[in-house]
């Protein structure tokens, strides 16, 4: 019978099409295992070996990997509440209480996505606050905590324009109380200091652009759909790709 | 399987895969440390990260279950909700908004916090206490940062416990549907000034829009006041301090941490002397 499994293995294992695929053997020895972090472009951004310590969860708390995971969360459900969202005023609400009751498991997707969502906020916080405790910013870590920074902030926003796309009252008041601070904006808003001097209007500034119009309206839904759906997670990926990549060639700042 | 059990010895090493680049490159601590110290990745740390994965996926399906996400009446622009809260993270700049106009509780402090952040690592010169949590050995770094934050959460808190009806203070136990009196009578501190110290209101220059009194110059001298002060001190009393930071950080440093002592000040000027603005001109008001 073993012989049996082994013949079977021996023969799936050696096609050109399996050594096509998998470069390295099974990972039961060092040199598999090794290979396996190698040649696996999403194990790759592991190190092969890392220190004895890095099993210890209370120095990260695990927290920069969670927010990923939960951004990783967020992309995966969003994309099957995107099969079901139309970003028109007209049915937007529709299509999420569609989700609630005539979609199978539509619900469970969008509960998901929100708590996904919150979980994301708070733990990109924590993620921040531990590297500051740890003094994990300093030299030569100072330029990955900017980038950090910048992931915070696309966090934030991106959360805030999700905020919008169920185009109840809890979205349309939210984002109304967001646009008004736009507005006041020095310079470029028009109620903010110096923006009626210099010419800034209800229909030329920062909160016209911002919301494609005077008022939260179709405009201002398709613009946070797609920054929502589009523009900001390719902003985030790309600076996490950049956020990963100094992590590994930095290496660690503590005990890992 | 034919495969010969093998070690890491045998694979091959580093700068010979990368043609020789690998040894212009830095060691960092990691690998500068001997074998006996590391752990191969797979298994032990994909694992455990899988094992996280699951727990934490389990959680999150718990938590839809049991809590579903909100969705109120269609959107309206004819009636507006009584309080319009913002998402829970943004509730302490809306807090803020009691007590700042929109231009400084939604753009100018937000922007300060982000730029103060981004140069954190830039104005802190300290090189203890990298890598390891420590509070002895970095004190005002520390403080000052958990200062921040505790300000960021606790007006947080308020903001989604304790604000009902027009933005009014509820406690738990309050009935929280019918409206509270309407508490007014807050007063600028120029018009403070003017009355307290009984000056003239005819001004002294006149600016385009612009009048400028005397009490008007006095809320000037005391809001420059509290940043002249507050950069002097440690520049004439504390040399060590300075000089371990020098000109620019030091600078930077104090802007930012006098600005962030700020909001809790014209707080408590708020609660305590009912000042509503601190300094008024016909552009902006602080
Ligand atoms: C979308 C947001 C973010 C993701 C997905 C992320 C992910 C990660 C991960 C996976 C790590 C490895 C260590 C750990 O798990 O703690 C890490 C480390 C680090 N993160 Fe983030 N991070 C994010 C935001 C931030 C923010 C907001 C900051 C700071 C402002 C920051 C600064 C750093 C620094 C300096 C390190 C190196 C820590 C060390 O060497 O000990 N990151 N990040």
């Amino acid at each position: 019978m073993n012989k049996l499994l082994d013949q079977i293995r021996e023969n799936v294992t050696q096609t050109q099409v399996w050594k096509s695929i998998f470069r390295h053997g099974f990972p039961n020895n060092d040199a598999n295992r090794a290979l396996v972090m190698f040649s696996n472009v999403i194990l790759h951004l592991h190190p092969v070996r890392v220190r004895r310590g890095a099993l210890k969860i209370k120095f990260t708390w695990c927290l920069g990997g969670l927010t990923f995971f939960f951004f990783v969360m967020l992309a995966i459900t969003g994309v099957f509440l995107m099969f079901y969202y139309v970003p028109d005023t007209r049915r937007a609400y529709n299509d999420i209480k569609d989700l609630g009751t005539v979609i199978y498991f539509g619900g469970l997707f969008r509960n998901l996505h929100r708590w996904s969502a919150h979980a994301m906020v708070f733990s990109v916080w924590m993620h921040m606050t531990r590297v500051f405790l740890t003094g994990s910013y300093k030299p030569p870590r100072e330029f990955n905590w900017v980038v950090g920074v910048i992931l915070l902030v696309v966090t934030l926003v991106m959360s805030w324009t999700g905020y919008l796309l169920p185009w109840d009252q809890l979205a349309l008041w939210a984002v109304t109380v967001g646009s008004k601070m736009a507005e006041a904006t020095p310079l470029v808003g028009n109620a903010g200091p110096f923006g009626p001097e210099l010419g800034m209007t209800v229909n030329n500034d920062v909160r016209f652009v911002l919301l494609g119009g005077t008022v939260v309206g179709q405009s201002a839904l398709l613009r946070f759909y797609v920054l929502h759906c589009l523009g900001l997670p390719l902003v985030m990926a790309l600076f996490m790709a950049v956020h990963f990549w100094r992590i590994r060639k930095d290496g660690f700042s503590g005990p890992l | 399987m034919a495969e010969k059990e093998t070690t890491l010895g045998t694979l091959p090493k580093r700068d010979g895969n990368s043609g020789g680049l690998a040894a212009l490159i830095k060691k960092t601590a990691a690998e500068k440390m001997g074998p006996e110290d590391h752990v191969l990745v797979w298994p032990n740390l994909v694992y455990l990260e899988l094992i996280s994965m699951l727990v934490i996926t389990a959680g999150l399906l718990f938590l839809s279950i049991i809590s579903p996400a909100p969705l109120e009446e269609l959107a309206s622009s004819d009636t507006t909700p009584n309080p319009t809260k913002a998402p829970w993270y943004f509730l302490g700049l809306q807090e803020l908004l009691v007590y700042f106009d929109p231009w400084l509780a939604g753009v100018v402090l937000p922007s300060l916090i982000i730029v103060g952040l981004v140069l954190l690592p830039y104005i802190d010169p300290n090189p203890r206490g990298k890598g390891y949590y420590t509070f002895s050995e970095r004190k005002f770094a520390v403080l000052g940062f958990s200062f921040g934050l505790a300000l960021w959460y606790i007006l947080i808190v308020i903001g989604v416990w304790f604000r009902g009806l027009d933005w009014s203070w509820y406690w738990p136990w309050d009935n929280w549907h019918a409206h509270k009196p309407i508490t007014g009578g807050l007063v600028d501190l120029e018009v403070i000034l003017e009355k307290t110290l009984g000056l003239t209101q005819t001004p002294l220059v006149t600016l385009g829009r612009y009048a400028v009194t005397v009490a008007n110059l006095l809320t000037w001298v005391f809001f420059l006041g509290y940043y002249a002060v507050g950069f002097g001190i440690p520049f004439l009393f504390m040399r060590k301090f300075y000089n371990s930071l020098g000109f620019v950080r030091y600078n930077l440093m104090m802007f930012l941490f006098l600005s962030m002592l700020g909001v809790p000040l014209k707080i408590f000027l708020r609660l305590l002397a009912s000042i509503k603005y601190v300094l008024v001109t016909p552009w902006f008001k602080i």
